[in-house]
Protein backbone atom coordinates (compact mmCIF):
# COMPACT_ATOMS: atom_id res chain seq x y z
CA UNK A 1 0.00 0.00 0.00
CA UNK A 2 0.88 3.66 -0.48
CA UNK A 3 0.64 4.54 2.90
CA UNK A 4 1.71 8.37 1.99
CA UNK A 5 -1.01 9.28 0.13
CA UNK A 6 -2.88 7.60 2.58
CA UNK A 7 -1.95 9.36 6.17
CA UNK A 8 -3.50 12.89 6.65
CA UNK A 9 -1.58 16.03 5.24
CA UNK A 10 -1.68 17.67 8.90
CA UNK A 11 0.54 14.35 10.31
CA UNK A 12 2.70 14.52 6.88
CA UNK A 13 3.56 18.17 7.46
CA UNK A 14 4.59 17.81 11.37
CA UNK A 15 8.39 17.50 11.34
CA UNK A 16 9.94 14.65 13.53
CA UNK A 17 11.77 16.16 15.98
CA UNK A 18 15.38 16.52 14.79
CA UNK A 19 17.03 15.94 18.49
CA UNK A 20 16.34 11.90 17.96
CA UNK A 21 19.27 11.63 16.26
CA UNK A 22 21.60 13.34 19.16
CA UNK A 23 19.97 11.18 21.59
CA UNK A 24 20.77 8.34 19.98
CA UNK A 25 24.43 9.35 20.23
CA UNK A 26 24.21 10.04 23.70
CA UNK A 27 22.37 6.80 24.73
CA UNK A 28 25.44 5.12 23.13
CA UNK A 29 27.67 6.78 25.12
CA UNK A 30 28.44 5.02 28.14
CA UNK A 31 30.25 7.40 30.26
CA UNK A 32 28.83 10.72 29.34
CA UNK A 33 27.30 13.74 30.81
CA UNK A 34 24.20 14.65 30.00
CA UNK A 35 22.75 18.30 30.77
CA UNK A 36 20.76 17.40 27.89
CA UNK A 37 17.56 15.74 29.40
CA UNK A 38 15.06 18.29 30.90
CA UNK A 39 13.42 16.22 33.75
CA UNK A 40 13.95 16.27 37.21
CA UNK A 41 16.37 13.82 38.60
CA UNK A 42 14.43 13.38 41.59
CA UNK A 43 12.68 10.40 42.12
CA UNK A 44 8.64 11.10 43.63
CA UNK A 45 8.66 11.69 47.00
CA UNK A 46 7.93 8.38 49.27
CA UNK A 47 5.02 9.91 50.75
CA UNK A 48 3.40 10.22 47.31
CA UNK A 49 4.47 7.20 45.60
CA UNK A 50 3.22 5.30 49.00
CA UNK A 51 -0.51 6.87 48.38
CA UNK A 52 -0.19 5.23 45.23
CA UNK A 53 0.82 1.74 46.24
CA UNK A 54 -1.85 2.63 48.71
CA UNK A 55 -5.00 3.19 46.37
CA UNK A 56 -3.18 0.00 44.45
CA UNK A 57 -3.64 -1.72 47.78
CA UNK A 58 -6.99 -1.18 48.17
CA UNK A 59 -8.26 -2.02 45.00
CA UNK A 60 -8.76 1.50 43.63
CA UNK A 61 -8.23 0.53 39.74
CA UNK A 62 -11.41 1.55 38.57
CA UNK A 63 -11.99 4.29 35.90
CA UNK A 64 -12.57 7.95 38.11
CA UNK A 65 -15.36 10.43 36.96
CA UNK A 66 -14.20 11.98 33.41
CA UNK A 67 -13.01 15.23 34.60
CA UNK A 68 -10.74 13.63 37.01
CA UNK A 69 -11.61 12.67 40.99
CA UNK A 70 -13.63 15.50 42.98
CA UNK A 71 -11.35 14.95 45.60
CA UNK A 72 -8.46 15.62 43.46
CA UNK A 73 -10.11 18.83 41.83
CA UNK A 74 -10.60 20.25 45.28
CA UNK A 75 -7.00 19.82 45.97
CA UNK A 76 -6.33 20.99 42.86
CA UNK A 77 -8.06 24.07 43.25
CA UNK A 78 -7.27 24.43 47.08
CA UNK A 79 -3.28 24.35 46.03
CA UNK A 80 -3.77 27.04 43.32
CA UNK A 81 -5.60 29.16 46.00
CA UNK A 82 -2.81 28.47 48.33
CA UNK A 83 0.22 28.92 46.34
CA UNK A 84 -0.69 31.69 43.41
CA UNK A 85 -3.38 33.10 44.65
CA UNK A 86 -5.54 31.46 41.59
CA UNK A 87 -9.61 30.62 41.83
CA UNK A 88 -10.64 28.23 40.00
CA UNK A 89 -14.22 26.46 41.32
CA UNK A 90 -13.23 22.70 40.95
CA UNK A 91 -16.62 21.14 39.68
CA UNK A 92 -16.94 23.10 36.60
CA UNK A 93 -13.34 24.87 35.96
CA UNK A 94 -10.94 22.09 36.50
CA UNK A 95 -10.00 19.11 34.55
CA UNK A 96 -7.35 16.20 35.49
CA UNK A 97 -5.36 15.45 32.17
CA UNK A 98 -2.46 12.93 31.13
CA UNK A 99 0.62 15.75 31.83
CA UNK A 100 -0.11 19.40 30.61
CA UNK A 101 0.79 17.97 27.19
CA UNK A 102 -2.79 16.79 26.96
CA UNK A 103 -4.26 20.01 28.26
CA UNK A 104 -2.08 22.02 25.96
CA UNK A 105 -3.88 19.76 23.16
CA UNK A 106 -7.20 19.89 24.23
CA UNK A 107 -7.09 23.68 24.67
CA UNK A 108 -5.78 24.46 21.11
CA UNK A 109 -8.06 22.15 19.89
CA UNK A 110 -11.37 23.46 21.33
CA UNK A 111 -10.14 26.36 20.63
CA UNK A 112 -9.41 26.78 17.23
CA UNK A 113 -10.82 27.00 13.87
CA UNK A 114 -8.33 25.57 10.35
CA UNK A 115 -6.64 28.86 9.70
CA UNK A 116 -6.72 30.60 12.54
CA UNK A 117 -3.16 31.46 14.35
CA UNK A 118 -1.95 30.31 17.16
CA UNK A 119 0.97 32.78 18.64
CA UNK A 120 4.02 30.74 19.59
CA UNK A 121 6.75 32.80 21.27
CA UNK A 122 9.85 31.04 20.73
CA UNK A 123 12.36 29.68 21.72
CA UNK A 124 10.01 27.52 23.53
CA UNK A 125 9.18 23.98 24.30
CA UNK A 126 8.40 22.56 21.05
CA UNK A 127 5.00 20.74 20.65
CA UNK A 128 3.00 23.83 20.67
CA UNK A 129 3.71 24.22 16.84
CA UNK A 130 2.76 20.73 15.52
CA UNK A 131 -0.24 20.49 18.00
CA UNK A 132 -1.39 23.85 16.75
CA UNK A 133 -0.63 22.49 13.26
CA UNK A 134 -2.91 19.11 13.58
CA UNK A 135 -5.79 20.97 15.22
CA UNK A 136 -5.78 22.92 12.34
CA UNK A 137 -4.38 26.10 13.28
CA UNK A 138 -1.40 28.10 11.79
CA UNK A 139 1.50 28.97 14.59
CA UNK A 140 2.78 32.01 14.15
CA UNK A 141 6.63 32.16 15.83
CA UNK A 142 7.63 35.37 17.90
CA UNK A 143 11.07 35.56 18.41
CA UNK A 144 11.75 36.38 22.00
CA UNK A 145 14.77 37.98 22.27
CA UNK A 146 18.40 37.69 25.00
CA UNK A 147 18.13 41.44 25.70
CA UNK A 148 14.88 40.98 26.86
CA UNK A 149 15.55 38.28 29.00
CA UNK A 150 13.29 36.33 26.49
CA UNK A 151 10.27 37.96 27.34
CA UNK A 152 7.64 38.56 25.03
CA UNK A 153 6.83 42.59 25.35
CA UNK A 154 3.96 44.22 24.11
CA UNK A 155 5.37 45.68 20.25
CA UNK A 156 6.51 42.00 19.22
CA UNK A 157 3.00 40.59 20.17
CA UNK A 158 1.11 43.78 18.61
CA UNK A 159 3.53 43.08 15.25
CA UNK A 160 2.49 39.40 15.12
CA UNK A 161 -1.35 39.86 16.06
CA UNK A 162 -4.07 39.29 12.87
CA UNK A 163 -7.53 39.43 12.21
CA UNK A 164 -7.22 35.75 12.30
CA UNK A 165 -5.33 35.28 15.66
CA UNK A 166 -6.93 33.37 17.78
CA UNK A 167 -4.98 32.22 20.59
CA UNK A 168 -1.67 33.54 22.31
CA UNK A 169 0.62 31.27 24.02
CA UNK A 170 2.72 32.03 27.48
CA UNK A 171 5.09 29.76 28.19
CA UNK A 172 6.68 31.06 31.07
CA UNK A 173 8.91 30.02 33.32
CA UNK A 174 10.54 29.05 29.99
CA UNK A 175 11.99 26.00 28.78
CA UNK A 176 14.81 26.31 27.22
CA UNK A 177 15.33 30.18 28.52
CA UNK A 178 14.41 30.19 31.95
CA UNK A 179 12.66 33.47 30.77
CA UNK A 180 9.68 34.43 32.71
CA UNK A 181 7.05 36.87 32.68
CA UNK A 182 6.79 39.50 35.42
CA UNK A 183 3.51 41.01 36.50
CA UNK A 184 4.23 44.56 34.46
CA UNK A 185 5.21 42.17 31.80
CA UNK A 186 1.86 40.72 32.28
CA UNK A 187 0.18 44.12 32.01
CA UNK A 188 1.64 45.11 28.72
CA UNK A 189 0.32 42.18 27.44
CA UNK A 190 -3.15 42.70 28.49
CA UNK A 191 -3.16 46.27 26.98
CA UNK A 192 -2.30 44.63 23.45
CA UNK A 193 -5.53 41.85 24.06
CA UNK A 194 -7.60 44.71 25.11
CA UNK A 195 -11.32 44.32 23.13
CA UNK A 196 -9.59 41.83 21.08
CA UNK A 197 -11.23 37.36 20.99
CA UNK A 198 -7.73 36.17 21.45
CA UNK A 199 -7.39 33.59 24.43
CA UNK A 200 -4.32 32.87 26.36
CA UNK A 201 -2.82 29.51 27.15
CA UNK A 202 -0.26 29.63 29.82
CA UNK A 203 1.70 26.89 30.08
CA UNK A 204 2.33 26.78 34.07
CA UNK A 205 4.20 23.64 34.12
CA UNK A 206 7.42 25.22 35.54
CA UNK A 207 5.84 27.86 37.86
CA UNK A 208 6.78 26.11 41.17
CA UNK A 209 10.22 27.04 40.10
CA UNK A 210 10.59 30.39 39.92
CA UNK A 211 13.98 31.63 42.06
CA UNK A 212 13.55 34.87 44.21
CA UNK A 213 10.21 36.08 43.59
CA UNK A 214 6.74 34.83 42.87
CA UNK A 215 5.19 33.22 40.32
CA UNK A 216 2.67 35.45 38.53
CA UNK A 217 -0.28 33.62 36.36
CA UNK A 218 -1.84 36.29 33.44
CA UNK A 219 -5.25 34.37 35.45
CA UNK A 220 -3.58 36.38 38.36
CA UNK A 221 -4.47 39.98 36.35
CA UNK A 222 -8.89 40.51 36.35
CA UNK A 223 -8.08 41.75 32.96
CA UNK A 224 -6.72 38.89 31.92
CA UNK A 225 -8.35 36.41 33.49
CA UNK A 226 -11.48 35.67 31.09
CA UNK A 227 -9.67 34.86 28.26
CA UNK A 228 -6.85 32.80 30.06
CA UNK A 229 -6.50 28.77 30.18
CA UNK A 230 -3.77 27.76 32.88
CA UNK A 231 -2.00 24.83 31.83
CA UNK A 232 -0.32 23.01 35.02
CA UNK A 233 0.68 19.74 36.37
CA UNK A 234 2.98 17.34 38.77
CA UNK A 235 5.81 16.29 36.69
CA UNK A 236 8.43 18.83 37.21
CA UNK A 237 6.90 20.69 40.79
CA UNK A 238 6.61 17.83 42.44
CA UNK A 239 9.26 15.33 40.01
CA UNK A 240 6.29 13.29 39.11
CA UNK A 241 6.97 12.97 35.03
CA UNK A 242 5.96 9.33 34.68
CA UNK A 243 3.09 9.42 36.35
CA UNK A 244 1.23 11.78 33.56
CA UNK A 245 -0.57 14.27 35.52
CA UNK A 246 -1.59 17.63 34.86
CA UNK A 247 -4.70 20.05 34.64
CA UNK A 248 -6.16 22.47 33.10
CA UNK A 249 -8.19 25.69 34.15
CA UNK A 250 -10.27 28.26 32.60
CA UNK A 251 -13.92 29.38 32.17
CA UNK A 252 -16.17 27.29 33.10
CA UNK A 253 -17.66 27.80 29.10
CA UNK A 254 -14.50 26.35 27.63
CA UNK A 255 -13.93 23.75 30.34
CA UNK A 256 -17.01 22.20 29.90
CA UNK A 257 -16.40 21.55 26.11
CA UNK A 258 -12.95 20.30 26.82
CA UNK A 259 -14.11 18.13 28.59
CA UNK A 260 -16.20 16.21 25.69
CA UNK A 261 -12.70 15.54 24.23
CA UNK A 262 -11.22 14.80 26.86
CA UNK A 263 -14.29 12.11 27.84
CA UNK A 264 -13.75 10.49 24.66
CA UNK A 265 -10.16 10.87 23.68
CA UNK A 266 -8.74 9.50 27.01
CA UNK A 267 -11.58 8.51 29.60
CA UNK A 268 -10.24 9.97 32.29
CA UNK A 269 -6.61 9.98 33.78
CA UNK A 270 -4.81 6.96 35.23
CA UNK A 271 -6.89 6.57 38.62
CA UNK A 272 -3.34 5.37 40.60
CA UNK A 273 -1.44 8.78 39.82
CA UNK A 274 -4.62 10.49 40.62
CA UNK A 275 -4.73 8.31 44.03
CA UNK A 276 -0.53 10.42 44.01
CA UNK A 277 -1.41 13.71 42.92
CA UNK A 278 -4.12 14.05 46.03
CA UNK A 279 -1.22 13.61 48.23
CA UNK A 280 1.10 15.66 46.65
CA UNK A 281 -1.35 18.32 46.98
CA UNK A 282 -2.03 18.01 50.52
CA UNK A 283 1.54 17.28 52.00
CA UNK A 284 4.16 17.95 48.81
CA UNK A 285 4.55 21.95 49.58
CA UNK A 286 7.63 20.79 51.69
CA UNK A 287 8.95 19.05 48.87
CA UNK A 288 8.37 21.65 45.98
CA UNK A 289 10.43 23.84 48.41
CA UNK A 290 13.39 21.47 48.77
CA UNK A 291 13.47 20.56 45.67
CA UNK A 292 13.40 24.48 44.46
CA UNK A 293 15.95 25.51 47.00
CA UNK A 294 18.51 22.58 45.71
CA UNK A 295 17.94 23.48 41.62
CA UNK A 296 18.37 27.05 42.69
CA UNK A 297 22.12 26.37 44.14
CA UNK A 298 22.74 24.38 40.97
CA UNK A 299 21.42 27.27 39.14
CA UNK A 300 23.76 29.99 40.70
CA UNK A 301 26.93 27.64 40.08
CA UNK A 302 26.26 26.80 36.35
CA UNK A 303 25.33 30.87 35.79
CA UNK A 304 28.56 31.74 37.80
CA UNK A 305 30.55 28.56 35.92
CA UNK A 306 29.49 29.43 32.27
CA UNK A 307 30.01 33.38 32.60
CA UNK A 308 33.85 32.60 34.52
CA UNK A 309 34.51 30.67 31.28
CA UNK A 310 33.18 33.13 28.66
CA UNK A 311 29.72 32.16 28.12
CA UNK A 312 27.73 35.34 28.37
CA UNK A 313 24.41 33.98 29.66
CA UNK A 314 21.32 36.20 31.57
CA UNK A 315 20.44 34.75 35.08
CA UNK A 316 17.25 32.42 34.29
CA UNK A 317 14.95 32.90 36.65
CA UNK A 318 12.79 29.85 36.36
CA UNK A 319 12.63 26.65 35.41
CA UNK A 320 16.25 24.65 35.39
CA UNK A 321 17.50 25.37 32.43
CA UNK A 322 20.31 27.95 31.87
CA UNK A 323 20.66 29.07 27.82
CA UNK A 324 24.13 30.57 27.25
CA UNK A 325 24.76 32.46 24.27
CA UNK A 326 27.68 30.27 22.01
CA UNK A 327 27.80 32.85 19.43
CA UNK A 328 31.88 33.96 20.27
CA UNK A 329 32.52 30.02 19.61
CA UNK A 330 31.96 30.50 15.76
CA UNK A 331 30.07 27.13 15.63
CA UNK A 332 26.45 27.06 15.00
CA UNK A 333 24.48 25.70 18.02
CA UNK A 334 23.73 22.33 16.49
CA UNK A 335 27.78 22.29 15.67
CA UNK A 336 28.60 23.65 19.31
CA UNK A 337 26.56 20.30 20.57
CA UNK A 338 27.64 18.14 18.14
CA UNK A 339 31.17 18.81 18.46
CA UNK A 340 31.16 19.29 22.34
CA UNK A 341 29.61 15.59 22.97
CA UNK A 342 31.90 13.62 20.99
CA UNK A 343 35.44 15.18 21.75
CA UNK A 344 34.07 15.77 25.88
CA UNK A 345 31.31 13.73 26.02
CA UNK A 346 29.04 15.94 27.42
CA UNK A 347 25.43 16.57 26.42
CA UNK A 348 23.69 19.94 25.66
CA UNK A 349 20.59 20.09 23.69
CA UNK A 350 20.83 23.14 20.67
CA UNK A 351 18.65 26.10 21.03
CA UNK A 352 18.04 25.90 16.92
CA UNK A 353 15.52 22.75 18.35
CA UNK A 354 13.37 24.96 20.06
CA UNK A 355 12.58 27.36 17.13
CA UNK A 356 14.11 30.15 15.43
CA UNK A 357 15.61 32.52 17.64
CA UNK A 358 16.88 29.81 19.74
CA UNK A 359 20.09 29.34 17.34
CA UNK A 360 23.37 31.08 18.55
CA UNK A 361 22.06 29.40 22.24
CA UNK A 362 22.45 26.06 23.96
CA UNK A 363 20.12 24.80 26.79
CA UNK A 364 21.70 23.34 29.87
CA UNK A 365 19.85 21.61 32.36
CA UNK A 366 20.37 21.60 35.94
CA UNK A 367 18.39 18.81 36.75
CA UNK A 368 21.49 16.49 37.59
CA UNK A 369 23.53 16.78 40.57
CA UNK A 370 26.55 19.24 41.52
CA UNK A 371 29.59 16.55 40.51
CA UNK A 372 28.37 16.17 36.40
CA UNK A 373 27.41 20.15 36.67
CA UNK A 374 30.99 20.41 37.28
CA UNK A 375 32.54 18.33 35.83
CA UNK A 376 30.55 19.69 32.82
CA UNK A 377 32.02 23.23 33.29
CA UNK A 378 35.49 21.20 33.63
CA UNK A 379 35.25 20.00 30.30
CA UNK A 380 33.01 22.96 28.62
CA UNK A 381 36.42 24.81 29.62
CA UNK A 382 38.75 22.35 27.81
CA UNK A 383 36.52 22.31 24.69
CA UNK A 384 36.73 25.67 24.12
CA UNK A 385 39.98 26.13 25.09
CA UNK A 386 41.19 23.90 22.46
CA UNK A 387 38.19 24.71 19.62
CA UNK A 388 40.32 28.96 20.44
CA UNK A 389 43.97 27.61 19.62
CA UNK A 390 42.08 25.63 16.98
CA UNK A 391 40.83 28.82 15.36
CA UNK A 392 43.89 30.85 16.19
CA UNK A 393 46.12 28.30 14.49
CA UNK A 394 44.05 28.46 11.41
CA UNK A 395 43.57 32.38 11.70
CA UNK B 1 18.37 29.49 49.38
CA UNK B 2 20.41 27.02 51.45
CA UNK B 3 22.75 27.89 54.33
CA UNK B 4 26.13 27.16 54.00
CA UNK B 5 25.62 24.82 57.05
CA UNK B 6 22.84 22.52 55.61
CA UNK B 7 24.86 22.26 52.35
CA UNK B 8 27.76 21.12 53.93
CA UNK B 9 26.01 19.13 55.95
CA UNK B 10 24.54 17.34 52.78
CA UNK B 11 27.71 17.29 51.37
CA UNK B 12 31.27 18.45 52.02
CA UNK B 13 32.88 17.53 49.23
CA UNK B 14 31.78 20.87 47.55
CA UNK B 15 34.30 23.06 46.78
CA UNK B 16 34.59 26.38 48.32
CA UNK B 17 33.39 28.15 44.65
CA UNK B 18 30.52 25.86 44.60
CA UNK B 19 29.45 26.37 48.08
CA UNK B 20 29.92 30.17 47.45
CA UNK B 21 27.55 30.31 44.10
CA UNK B 22 24.50 28.23 46.17
CA UNK B 23 24.41 29.94 49.33
CA UNK B 24 25.03 33.70 47.66
CA UNK B 25 28.08 33.87 49.52
CA UNK B 26 31.63 34.88 47.81
CA UNK B 27 34.34 32.43 48.50
CA UNK B 28 36.01 34.65 50.89
CA UNK B 29 33.12 34.28 53.08
CA UNK B 30 32.44 31.03 52.66
CA UNK B 31 36.10 30.55 53.75
CA UNK B 32 36.38 32.66 56.90
CA UNK B 33 32.66 31.23 58.19
CA UNK B 34 34.32 27.63 57.58
CA UNK B 35 36.55 28.25 59.84
CA UNK B 36 34.44 29.82 62.51
CA UNK B 37 32.58 26.93 62.10
CA UNK B 38 35.25 24.61 62.88
CA UNK B 39 36.78 26.47 65.54
CA UNK B 40 33.71 27.26 67.34
CA UNK B 41 33.23 23.09 66.91
CA UNK B 42 29.57 23.90 65.22
CA UNK B 43 30.84 21.65 62.37
CA UNK B 44 33.09 18.85 63.86
CA UNK B 45 34.52 17.14 60.98
CA UNK B 46 34.34 15.17 57.86
CA UNK B 47 33.91 12.05 57.26
CA UNK B 48 32.67 9.29 54.48
CA UNK B 49 30.04 6.93 54.99
CA UNK B 50 30.92 3.51 54.28
CA UNK B 51 29.65 0.17 53.68
CA UNK B 52 32.60 -2.24 54.61
CA UNK B 53 30.34 -4.98 53.73
CA UNK B 54 31.14 -4.50 50.24
CA UNK B 55 34.90 -5.00 50.98
CA UNK B 56 36.75 -7.24 52.59
CA UNK B 57 37.20 -6.35 55.71
CA UNK B 58 35.07 -7.63 58.88
CA UNK B 59 32.96 -5.42 61.02
CA UNK B 60 30.56 -5.51 63.60
CA UNK B 61 28.76 -2.92 65.29
CA UNK B 62 26.40 -3.22 68.10
CA UNK B 63 24.48 -0.61 70.27
CA UNK B 64 24.27 -1.08 73.77
CA UNK B 65 22.04 0.26 75.95
CA UNK B 66 23.23 1.27 79.07
CA UNK B 67 21.94 2.05 82.44
CA UNK B 68 24.19 3.81 85.11
CA UNK B 69 23.71 6.19 88.38
CA UNK B 70 23.67 9.84 88.22
CA UNK B 71 26.75 11.33 90.05
CA UNK B 72 25.82 14.17 92.27
CA UNK B 73 26.79 17.65 90.53
CA UNK B 74 27.57 16.28 87.08
CA UNK B 75 24.79 14.04 86.09
CA UNK B 76 25.22 11.67 83.26
CA UNK B 77 28.63 13.93 82.14
CA UNK B 78 31.19 11.93 83.73
CA UNK B 79 30.04 8.79 83.01
CA UNK B 80 29.09 9.49 79.64
CA UNK B 81 32.45 11.03 79.41
CA UNK B 82 34.43 7.72 80.73
CA UNK B 83 32.67 6.04 78.06
CA UNK B 84 33.23 7.62 75.22
CA UNK B 85 37.28 8.51 75.63
CA UNK B 86 37.41 4.68 74.41
CA UNK B 87 38.44 4.16 70.58
CA UNK B 88 35.96 1.63 69.68
CA UNK B 89 32.92 3.91 70.99
CA UNK B 90 31.43 5.46 67.91
CA UNK B 91 28.34 7.29 69.51
CA UNK B 92 27.06 7.89 72.83
CA UNK B 93 23.93 9.80 73.60
CA UNK B 94 22.00 10.31 76.70
CA UNK B 95 18.25 9.00 76.40
CA UNK B 96 15.65 9.06 78.17
CA UNK B 97 13.09 6.59 78.36
CA UNK B 98 13.67 2.60 80.28
CA UNK B 99 17.55 3.26 80.08
CA UNK B 100 20.24 6.37 80.30
CA UNK B 101 23.06 6.05 77.66
CA UNK B 102 22.97 4.46 73.72
CA UNK B 103 26.43 3.65 73.02
CA UNK B 104 27.26 2.48 69.63
CA UNK B 105 30.79 0.64 69.57
CA UNK B 106 32.22 -0.90 66.64
CA UNK B 107 34.70 -4.13 66.21
CA UNK B 108 36.22 -6.37 63.86
CA UNK B 109 34.82 -9.24 65.48
CA UNK B 110 32.14 -10.13 67.66
CA UNK B 111 33.96 -11.72 70.02
CA UNK B 112 35.95 -8.24 69.91
CA UNK B 113 32.70 -6.17 70.94
CA UNK B 114 31.82 -8.97 73.85
CA UNK B 115 34.70 -8.33 75.12
CA UNK B 116 34.60 -4.73 75.53
CA UNK B 117 31.19 -4.61 76.75
CA UNK B 118 31.84 -7.62 79.26
CA UNK B 119 35.68 -5.96 80.43
CA UNK B 120 35.40 -2.49 79.81
CA UNK B 121 31.76 -1.03 79.91
CA UNK B 122 30.36 -3.27 82.42
CA UNK B 123 32.73 -3.09 84.85
CA UNK B 124 32.32 0.74 85.08
CA UNK B 125 31.01 1.70 88.78
CA UNK B 126 28.60 3.71 87.96
CA UNK B 127 27.21 1.44 85.15
CA UNK B 128 24.52 -0.47 86.99
CA UNK B 129 22.99 -2.43 83.68
CA UNK B 130 24.06 -3.36 80.00
CA UNK B 131 21.52 -4.44 77.10
CA UNK B 132 23.48 -5.37 73.91
CA UNK B 133 21.97 -5.38 70.11
CA UNK B 134 23.80 -6.29 67.65
CA UNK B 135 23.44 -4.79 64.02
CA UNK B 136 22.71 -7.36 61.54
CA UNK B 137 22.47 -5.02 58.71
CA UNK B 138 22.42 -1.24 57.58
CA UNK B 139 19.78 0.14 55.40
CA UNK B 140 20.26 3.26 55.64
CA UNK B 141 22.53 6.18 57.72
CA UNK B 142 22.19 9.89 57.51
CA UNK B 143 19.92 9.88 54.35
CA UNK B 144 22.22 7.57 52.96
CA UNK B 145 20.95 4.27 51.61
CA UNK B 146 23.00 1.24 51.21
CA UNK B 147 21.49 -0.55 48.66
CA UNK B 148 22.32 0.34 44.85
CA UNK B 149 18.78 1.52 43.17
CA UNK B 150 17.74 -0.20 40.42
CA UNK B 151 17.70 1.70 37.45
CA UNK B 152 14.59 2.14 35.37
CA UNK B 153 14.55 1.00 31.83
CA UNK B 154 13.87 4.36 30.17
CA UNK B 155 14.41 6.30 26.87
CA UNK B 156 15.73 9.69 26.24
CA UNK B 157 12.81 11.72 26.05
CA UNK B 158 12.93 15.02 24.75
CA UNK B 159 11.01 17.66 27.17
Amino acid sequence: MNYENILSDRIKNVQPSGIRRFFDILEEMKDAISLGIGEPDFVTPWHIRDAGIYSLEKGFTKYTSNAGMAELRREIAAYLNRRFDLQYDFASQIIVTVGGSEAIDLTLRCLVNPGDEVIVPVPSFVCYGPLANMAGATPVLVETKAENEFRLTADELRAAITPRTKVLVLPFPNNPTGGIMERKDLEEIAKVLEGTDIMVLSDEIYAELTYGQHHVSPANLPELKDRTIVVNGFSKSHAMTGWRMGYVCGPKEIIRQMLKLHQFGIMSAPTVSQYAAVEAMRNGDVDIEKMRDEYDGRRRYLVEGLRRIGLPCFEPKGAFYVFPDIRSSGLSSDEFCERFLMEEKVAVISGSAFGPGGEGFVRCCYATGMKDIAEALTRMDNFLTNLRKKQAREG
Amino acid sequence: MKKLLQLLEEDCTLTHEQLASMSGMTVEEVEKTIRMYEEEKIVLGYKAIVDWDRTDREAVTALIEVKVTPQRGEGFDRVAERIYQYDEVESVYLMSGAFDLTVIISGRTLKEVAQFVGQRLATLEDVTGTATHFILKKYKEKHLIFEKAEEQERELIFS
